[in-house]
């Protein structure tokens, strides 16, 4: 099924056009780009949370709770885990879900795993357009859980409005810690797993590094405490969270966010797109082979080929877009 | 890699036994043979897991079960997924399951079951030739 049909299910809620739009995500399968321009005048309503955090420190079981708390307040959820998958087979064990069978019937609440296939950074390739396929679906949060594997999973910062990062107790070696460079994209810190000794130790830790922060900031992130097995301190995250949207709000940082964020996905699609469908154009040309044996044998210089072949796709590819564009209206 | 299909499944323990030993073995398995594997863990109802695969949108549904509430709990499974206009997801069954309960699941749209001692290559082969991506 082509994701044009199941944009209307989508708009409608019907969760079956969700799943399978966002597998047709997952496949990067053509149909998916004029499926989510049809979307995308439907998001932008949801608020965006990203949950990340050692491996084991309770990502899951806090985003279950979270859910919980947001659901006793009305709010419907969207939940995206991220999983690493194998370099080697591209298969992967997707376990998150464990964690969240709590609402495993609430019609309200719907999670999507996702391994990254082969994409670093902590998210994978297709979590941004399932995050906006959830959204156009209605969701009103939608919380991504990153990979929590230990890499530098600082990609979550482009795609969620608060971030918060997760921290356990010191209880010995076995325990990874937060890596530097995570720290500094926290919203709100949360230290969970407080039930544990040594909870009060880490949030006054991380309390002191704040403070040699020397960045002027409006937000101070604060440091909360959960123990997200017990369902302790979750009400007062939430608050957090809701406390930080409104402080984005407020300050314009929303609307400044949401302006940075069209500027670096214009120009994303745009090279994208311009640079695939130049090289299609070209690669296996005979044309393009010549210049190319010109440019090695000192025949011509990359310099003025790369000038002329530009030009010449860009009058084509003028061309090609306007009659494609009269067809539609046709 | 990244772009071509996977095949998605779904690894649930239906019933109330409390031992997912099994389970989690075949979804290694599954798993090492590039398969998405995703695991829900313990004492899934039928509707759990019905739901579970229609938001994963996977393409197999493994059954684990050593409880013998099979006839009730297994056919409950596909008739969900066939009232979801799921019914072209692949469902299998594993754990203790006696021959003669067999020809009754495969009648309720079990589309194989594997006894206890089955190869773990046995599985894998089946999913990759009766799999519909
Ligand atoms: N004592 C205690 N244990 C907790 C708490 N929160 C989670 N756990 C336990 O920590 C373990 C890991 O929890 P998960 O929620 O799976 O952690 P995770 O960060 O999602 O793990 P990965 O996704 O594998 O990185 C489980 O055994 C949880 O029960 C807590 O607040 N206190
Ligand atoms: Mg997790």
């Amino acid at each position: 099924m082509a994701a044009t049909e199941l944009v209307e299910g989508v708009l409608q809620g019907d969760r079956r056009s969700l799943a399978r739009l966002i597998s047709l995500i997952e496949n990067e399968d053509p149909s998916v780009g004029y499926a989510l321009s049809q979307l995308y005048r439907h998001t932008g309503r949801a608020h965006i949370v990203g949950v990340t955090g050692p491996p084991g420190s309770g990502k899951s079981t806090l985003v279950d709770r979270l859910t919980t708390e947001y659901r006793r307040r009305n709010k419907t959820v969207g939940i995206v885990c991220v999983d690493p998958s194998s370099p080697f087979t591209g298969g992967a064990l997707l376990g998150d879900r464990i964690r969240m069978q709590g609402h495993a019937l609430d019609k309200d609440v719907f999670v999507r795993s996702m391994g990254t296939r082969g994409h670093l950074g902590g998210l994978a390739r297709a979590t941004s357009d399932t995050v906006r396929a959830m959204d156009a679906f209605g969701k009103d949060i939608v919380v991504v859980e990153t990979v929590g594997a230990g890499q530098s999973e600082v990609e979550v910062i482009d795609l969620a409005h608060t971030i918060l990062v997760i921290d356990v107790p010191a209880a010995g070696d076995d325990i990874q810690a937060i890596k530097a460079g995570i720290m500094e994209i926290a919203d709100i810190f949360v230290v969970n797993k407080s039930d544990l000794p040594g909870a009060d130790k880490k949030a006054a830790e991380i309390n002191a590094m704040l403070d040699t922060d020397p960045r002027e900031r409006a937000w101070r992130p604060p440091v909360m405490m959960t123990n997200a097995r017990g369902g302790e301190g979750i009400a007062a995250l939430v608050d957090k969270i809701v406390e930080h949207r409104k402080y984005l709000e407020d300050s314009g940082l929303l609307a400044q966010k949401g302006l940075q964020r069209s500027r670096d996905e214009l120009r994303t699609i745009m090279s994208y797109k311009l640079t695939r469908e130049l090289m299609e154009k070209l690669e296996g040309r005979p044309e393009y082979e010549q210049a190319l044996r010109k440019i090695a044998e000192r025949d011509d210089d990359p310099y003025s080929v790369a000038e002329r072949l530009i030009a010449e796709f860009l009058v084509d590819y003028g061309r090609s877009v306007k009659e494609n564009g009269e067809r539609k209206r046709r | 890699m990244s772009s071509s299909k996977k095949i998605r499944v779904l690894v649930a323990k239906p019933g109330l036994d409390g031992h997912d030993r099994g389970a989690k073995v075949v979804a290694r398995a599954l798993r090492d043979a590039g398969m998405e594997v995703i695991y829900t863990g313990l004492r899934q109802t039928p509707e759990m897991i019905a739901e579970a695969a229609i938001q994963e949108a996977v393409h197999v549904v493994g059954l684990s079960i050593l409880s013998g509430a099979h006839n009730a709990l297994l056919p409950k499974v596909t008739e969900l997924l066939r009232k979801e206009g799921a019914d072209d997801v692949l469902v299998i069954a594993g754990g203790i399951i006696p021959e003669d309960d067999v020809p009754g699941l495969k009648a309720a749209g079990i589309a194989e079951v594997f006894g206890p001692g089955t190869p773990l290559s046995d599985i894998v082969d089946y999913i990759k030739a009766h799999v519909k991506l």
